[in-house]
């Protein structure tokens, strides 16, 4: 039978698939329930200096394709996360499920300020958030467009922290391998990548946007080949391991991620149909396949296709 | 289910006025689907979009309480305005047995409506117990009886039925019809005295909560059900309302 335990920055992670950020918030019950449910480790939604509401309704609708969403960064604040978090860890510390913390914020300084202070809660990694497509309106250009730019905040960031710290990347940039490879020089332990593509789904009969905030992020089945190339480029230019996000819906998309080189898979958009459920179903569809080709453990055939 | 879609645009056939607040949108055409106590997301494109329980099926209909600025604009759409509609969302009521006690708090009567419609419809005996502050406040009941239901009310005022809470017209629907399930939706603390009472009487309860509903496909995490709740009720802590709900079992 197939074993899906995985190494992962010295933690042992009971399967490969994360919760990704963004999904369900930062509530210490809601994470416990993706842990509870078979998830190998949880995400926190990105967290910024302060309070934020996030967008208006319409914020999120699913489509053919999949998901389009444009929630708004909606968290509590630094320093109430903190305790939610605490309590987070030691929940998922219980079902032996670590926890990565995810952080965003509006200007480089103000990255290190909110690393400094979400480090007090102790998560297993911190998940710098450079590229929410979301809130270009008030916070500019993401970090995530350039190597430059992303290699400041991840610089700022591990002057601030000794915790293991992931850049999580963009979709919609023409070099990502070297925006990777910058982010690595700079002391980064891993890469997430990557984040929601920036789109726009249009009501004809209304003539306007169906998201409140125009555009959103793409997610789901539409994102899984772009994502793809995305990691395999990464793994063929850094050596860092990789969190591979992006439209992983089923078993296959899972094997196919881990095979251009992901360490972990990241689950989001997948729970709009079953719920967290999801990451019980998709764990067990990943055992049938490595069954079925014969692979006892995922280092069988990660990284398979780029080697 | 049509969780696939974006939206489907319904014209409003005619409005029918429940009270000073309260109007109920009948719309130009059926929701395919629909299980009682599902939910749908209704966007007026210059305004917003908000959770509306879905009172009606074929045709669709919306009951609108005037509280916010889309159920303001809502309510005062006229016939022949477009709204737009994705849905049925959620998870909805189960018919457990053939004679049904339903109990409604305020717009808690609207979900309740159709249920009483469907289970009418399969021939069952349907009691329904509606409670609010006063006379005006009270909702549908007369849809209820003319369904063919036994209905009891209570307002706080004793302006009609009998004066009290929902739960005294609970107590009494119960002791007089010997319901063998009960379906309650309204504002949380009735829905803890509902259960409480349900579970002291050894009668399964399925209740419908209300909450901050942003996303509507169980991604988002802002309609969780405050996990304090949860224990009460022996719910699975992290709730979704929009996607595990809104109606849950509780017995």
């Amino acid at each position: 039978m197939a074993n899906l335990n995985i190494e992962f920055l010295g933690l042992t992670l009971k399967n490969p698939f994360v919760l990704a950020s963004g999904i369900l918030g930062t509530s210490p019950s809601l994470m416990e329930r993706c842990a509870r449910e078979g998830a190998g480790a949880i995400t926190s939604k990105s967290c910024g200096p302060g309070p934020r509401t996030g967008h208006e309704n319409p914020v999120a609708l699913a489509w053919e394709g999949g998901v389009i969403n444009a929630i708004g960064l909606t968290n509590p604040g630094a320093s109430e996360e903190v305790p939610l978090l605490r309590q987070t860890k030691k929940r998922l510390a219980a079902q032996g499920v670590p926890l990565f913390a995810s952080i965003f914020a509006p200007t480089l300084e103000q990255f290190g300020e909110v690393a400094r202070v979400i480090a007090e809660a102790e998560p297993d990694l911190i998940e710098v958030n450079i590229s929410c497509p979301n809130v270009a309106s008030e916070f500019g250009t993401p970090f995530s467009a350039s190597a430059s730019s992303a290699a400041a905040v991840t610089r700022e960031v591990r002057r601030a922290v000794n915790l293991p710290v992931s850049v999580k990347l963009a979709p919609n940039v023409p070099d990502i391998g070297g925006i990777a490879q910058a982010v690595a020089e700079e002391g980064a332990d891993a890469i997430t990548a990557i984040n929601t593509m920036p789109a726009m789904l249009i009501d004809p009969y209304a003539g306007k946007p169906v998201l409140k905030n125009r555009a959103g992020g793409l997610s789901g089945p539409a994102l899984k080949p772009i994502a793809l190339r995305c990691v395999a480029e990464i793994a063929q230019r850094v050596s860092l391991p990789i969190i591979g996000t992006g439209g992983i819906s089923n078993g296959l998309d899972a094997a196919e991620m881990l095979m251009v080189g992901a360490s972990l898979v990241g689950v989001g958009s997948a729970i709009w149909r079953d719920g967290p459920s999801a990451f019980g179903r998709i764990a067990g569809e990943l055992k049938a396949f490595m069954d079925h080709e014969g692979y006892d453990k995922l280092e069988d055939f990660r990284g398979r296709t780029i080697r | 289910m049509n969780q696939e879609g974006l939206f489907t645009v319904y014209r409003v056939k005619s409005v029918r006025v429940e009270n000073q607040t309260t109007r109920s949108l009948i719309f130009n055409a059926p929701m395919a689907g629909v299980q009682p106590g599902q939910y749908v997301m209704a966007w007026l494109p210059e305004i917003g979009e908000k959770p509306f329980s879905i009172s009606g099926d074929d045709p669709l209909a919306l009951t609108v309480a005037d509280v916010g600025p889309v159920s303001h604009a809502l309510s005062r759409l006229k016939a022949g305005e477009r709204v737009w509609v994705r849905g049925p969302l959620g998870r909805g009521f189960s018919l457990v047995s053939d004679s049904h006690l339903l109990v409604g708090g305020g717009y808690g009567a609207a979900p309740l409506s159709l249920l009483a419609n469907r289970a009418r419809g399969y021939g069952h005996r349907v009691s329904v117990a509606l409670g609010a502050r006063n006379k005006s406040d009270l909702l549908m009941w007369d849809s209820f009886e003319g369904m063919g239901c036994q209905v009891i009310l209570a307002t706080e005022d004793g302006s009609m039925g009998i004066k009290g809470l929902v739960t005294d017209a609970l107590e009494k629907a119960c002791a007089d019809w010997q319901p063998e399930a009960i379906y309650a939706c309204g504002p949380m603390g009735m829905l803890l005295a509902v259960a409480a009472f349900a579970r002291a009487k050894k009668l399964p309860a399925q209740l419908s909560f209300e909450a901050l509903i942003r996303c509507g496909i169980g991604l988002c995490g802002s309609c969780e059900l405050p996990e304090a709740i949860c224990l009460e009720l022996g719910i699975p802590s992290g709730f979704l309302v929009c996607h595990d709900g809104p109606v849950a079992m509780v017995s």
